[in-house]
């Protein structure tokens, strides 16, 4: 089953036929994910990789029965790209998009209370559900079917995780990049609840970074709620305060945005504390032991 | 991106917040022709700096007359301000801001920023003005009040009314400082900043309610749609390997430590550090080359870890997505030999064409260390610069 996304989900893709969306589309295609077309305004009617490509997303959607759309809009264009998919009441939005406004997310996120569509991102690598569908940025190769949920506010970082679940044979379910941004569509909590009621992921490794404090309230429903096994990691340790360590979020600005608060309050959550990013994928197999 | 306290009282006067009258000055004549035109008896002589506690730290000064405002501003200019926000080293003062005088009656605080856990602006104020804001959230919650504001309306009157009454101001006063927050929130909200803070905030004998400082600092995401406020960036405030980085596009910090770090990733990056640290090393900088890194920018991001004269070693940790280990370990050669670099180079690849990548480096000639593993890694580093 998965969360978010599986074989059945049909992706669209908006800012279709930039650099980005092109070689990012070519490479879902080649993955497997049912890329059904994409939307370029003033391009509409032709056709690009071989799919069509459609003006706005409400006709994408209506011609190719579409659920889901990923955003490569360059920044000053993508908040608005956000909300005509939301508009077009897709069931899912990932936007892969770094560097759009933090103002204008405040926007989006206003914009979107009622709706139906969830948002993933922006400044993320994307959502995968290894061997069914994959869509955004992460290589496809380093993943395998299986049983783990990997669920991150960084990329590579990301990366690391699933490459040292796979080297030691356990697979993942879906995994999920929240992004790096401090207003996004989805949290911790928002996939954790969903890990929770999927029967097909029976353990989660969560990174965090330093910046904000979702990793302390996603510890707090990890105590209240959460049945299945947790290995966190906080990136940051190491990072002054007051600077922002490449990601627009990663910034200390409070005592209780630091790593080491995070790492306390998951640990006193009960979950399994990797020490070291390179041991996330040891600690997750003896979590699993326990 | 931050400014000077100047730059933002003059951004802040555009959108009907009062400050008092006030000139920069870069010399001590240019300081004293200021406080001639300000006039009057009083006036305040302060450093301008990118960081807060200026007062505690000797750049704050009164001076009684123009004579004064010349042997502070004197003594100002030129020299290093420390203070709890500049760390050891300081921060040199290249500019004063030459100020009128008040009858400062009470101190108040007010800023606008973003909440994080609600993706909402909110304005929050104190009747605890002139400290350290996040002493009083921690010892006094209670005494901090805060509205919320929905985007789509933007700040109202009523809810800069209720701000006012809740830090107990009264009467004219109170509509004073409603107003005065009404102009804030716009500055913000117009400027696309990331915080603007106003500690302290004064109500004065008179009755009016002013700026005594200003901060304002903007989100570097929004700047491309204000070019003006790119002008007012102060490049000396700012670290020069800093500057130098983001010319490139290369998200760089300087740090302390002796480990030079290339890393692809904003989170890695910072795992990186980490597990230097870990193993017993220090980072001497956070660097994120990006998801499109090539030889030009592994050069660049190379050359400008290198003037650190601290840095006793690079470790170069990348996981290929995207981007093709073969061609990190092209540009990584390219870049060893241009610079002739002489530390010692640890160089972990992870992912797509991984072992292409690593024959590469293997058959270069240069004295690349390979890693097998970000541990791996970080322990061949550190030994590497403890010269083991």
């Amino acid at each position: 089953m998965a969360i978010m996304i599986n074989k059945n989900t049909k992706v669209i893709c908006q800012g279709f036929t930039g650099a980005q969306g092109t070689f990012h589309s070519e490479q879902a295609v080649a993955y497997g994910t049912k890329m059904v077309g994409g939307v370029t305004p003033g391009k509409g009617g032709t056709l690009h990789i071989g799919l069509p490509v459609f003006d706005t997303v409400a006709e994408a959607k209506e011609k190719t029965g579409a659920n889901a759309s990923v955003i490569y809009v360059p920044p000053p264009f993508a908040a608005d790209a956000i909300m005509e998919a939301v508009d077009a009441e897709l069931d899912l939005v990932v936007c892969i998009t770094e560097g759009i406004p933090v103002l204008d997310m405040v926007k989006v996120r206003r914009f979107m209370e009622g709706k139906k569509t969830r948002l993933v991102g922006p400044n993320c690598p994307g959502v995968i559900t290894p061997g069914e569908c994959k869509i955004g940025i992460m290589p496809g190769h380093i993943h395998k079917p299986g049983r783990i949920g990997v669920l991150s506010r960084s990329g590579t970082l990301t990366y690391e995780a699933v490459g040292q679940l796979t080297k030691l044979g356990y697979g993942q379910s879906t995994c999920v990049g929240i992004g790096g941004d401090p207003v996004n569509g989805t949290n911790f909590i928002d996939v954790l609840e969903m890990y929770n009621a999927d029967k097909d992921t029976d353990a989660v490794i969560m990174i965090g970074e330093i910046g904000g404090t979702a990793e302390v309230d996603a510890a707090e429903y990890i105590r209240r709620e959460f049945k299945k096994p947790v290995t966190a990691f906080i990136a940051g340790s190491t990072a002054p305060k007051g600077k922002r360590m490449g990601h627009a979020g990663a910034i200390i600005t409070g005592g209780k945005e630091t790593a080491e608060a995070k790492f306390e309050a998951l640990r006193s959550a009960g979950c399994s504390i990797a020490k070291s990013p390179a041991d996330l994928g040891t600690t997750m197999i003896a979590s699993l032991k326990k | 991106m931050n400014i000077h306290e100047y730059q933002a009282k003059e951004i802040l006067r555009k959108y009907g917040v009062s400050t008092l009258k006030g000139f920069v000055a870069e010399t001590a004549d240019k300081a004293v022709e200021a406080a001639k035109a300000i006039g009057g008896g009083i006036f305040v002589v302060k450093a301008q700096i990118h960081a807060g506690g200026r007062g505690k730290g000797g750049g704050v000064k009164i001076a009684k007359s123009t004579d004064e405002v010349r042997d502070l501003a004197k003594k100002m200019l030129g020299m290093t301000l420390i203070t709890h926000q500049t760390g050891p080293e300081g921060k040199q003062v290249n500019k004063v801001y030459i100020e009128a005088g008040c009858n400062i009656k009470k101190e108040y605080y007010v800023a606008v920023l973003l909440d994080r856990k609600t993706g909402r602006t909110i304005v929050m104020a104190s009747a605890e003005g002139g400290v350290e804001i996040e002493e009083v959230a921690e010892k006094h919650p209670e005494k901090i009040h805060r509205v919320v504001v929905d985007p789509a309306v933007g700040l109202q009157a009523f809810q800069a009314r209720q701000l006012a009454f809740a830090v107990g101001l009264k009467d004219k006063v109170a509509a004073k400082a409603a107003k005065f927050f009404m102009g804030l929130y716009k500055a913000y909200e117009e400027c696309d900043c990331s915080i603007a803070e106003i500690n302290p905030l004064v109500e004065t004998a008179e009755g009016d309610v002013i700026a005594l400082d200003a901060k304002m600092n903007f989100d570097s995401n929004a700047l491309f749609r204000h070019p003006e406020i790119v002008e007012l960036r102060d490049l000396t405030e700012e670290d020069p390997a800093e500057v130098e980085a983001s010319k490139f596009d290369l998200a760089f910090i300087k740090l302390d430590g002796n480990i030079g770090c290339l890393v692809n990733g904003a989170g890695l990056a910072m795992s990186t550090m980490d597990i230097i640290k870990l193993h017993g090393g220090s980072p001497a900088n956070f660097l994120d080359v990006g998801g499109g890194a090539n030889k030009e920018k592994v050069t660049n991001a190379f050359k400008i870890i290198l003037k650190d004269p601290n840095v006793k070693g690079i470790f170069v940790n990348i996981f290929g997505g995207i981007m093709k280990c073969d061609i990190i370990a092209e540009g990584v050669i390219a870049a060893s030999k241009e610079i002739g670099l002489k530390v010692p180079l640890v160089v972990r690849l992870e992912g797509t064409n991984v072992d292409l990548g690593k024959k590469i480096l293997a058959e270069s000639g240069l004295n690349i260390i390979p890693a097998n593993d970000l541990t791996d890694g970080a322990q061949k580093i550190v030994n590497a610069v403890k010269g083991k």
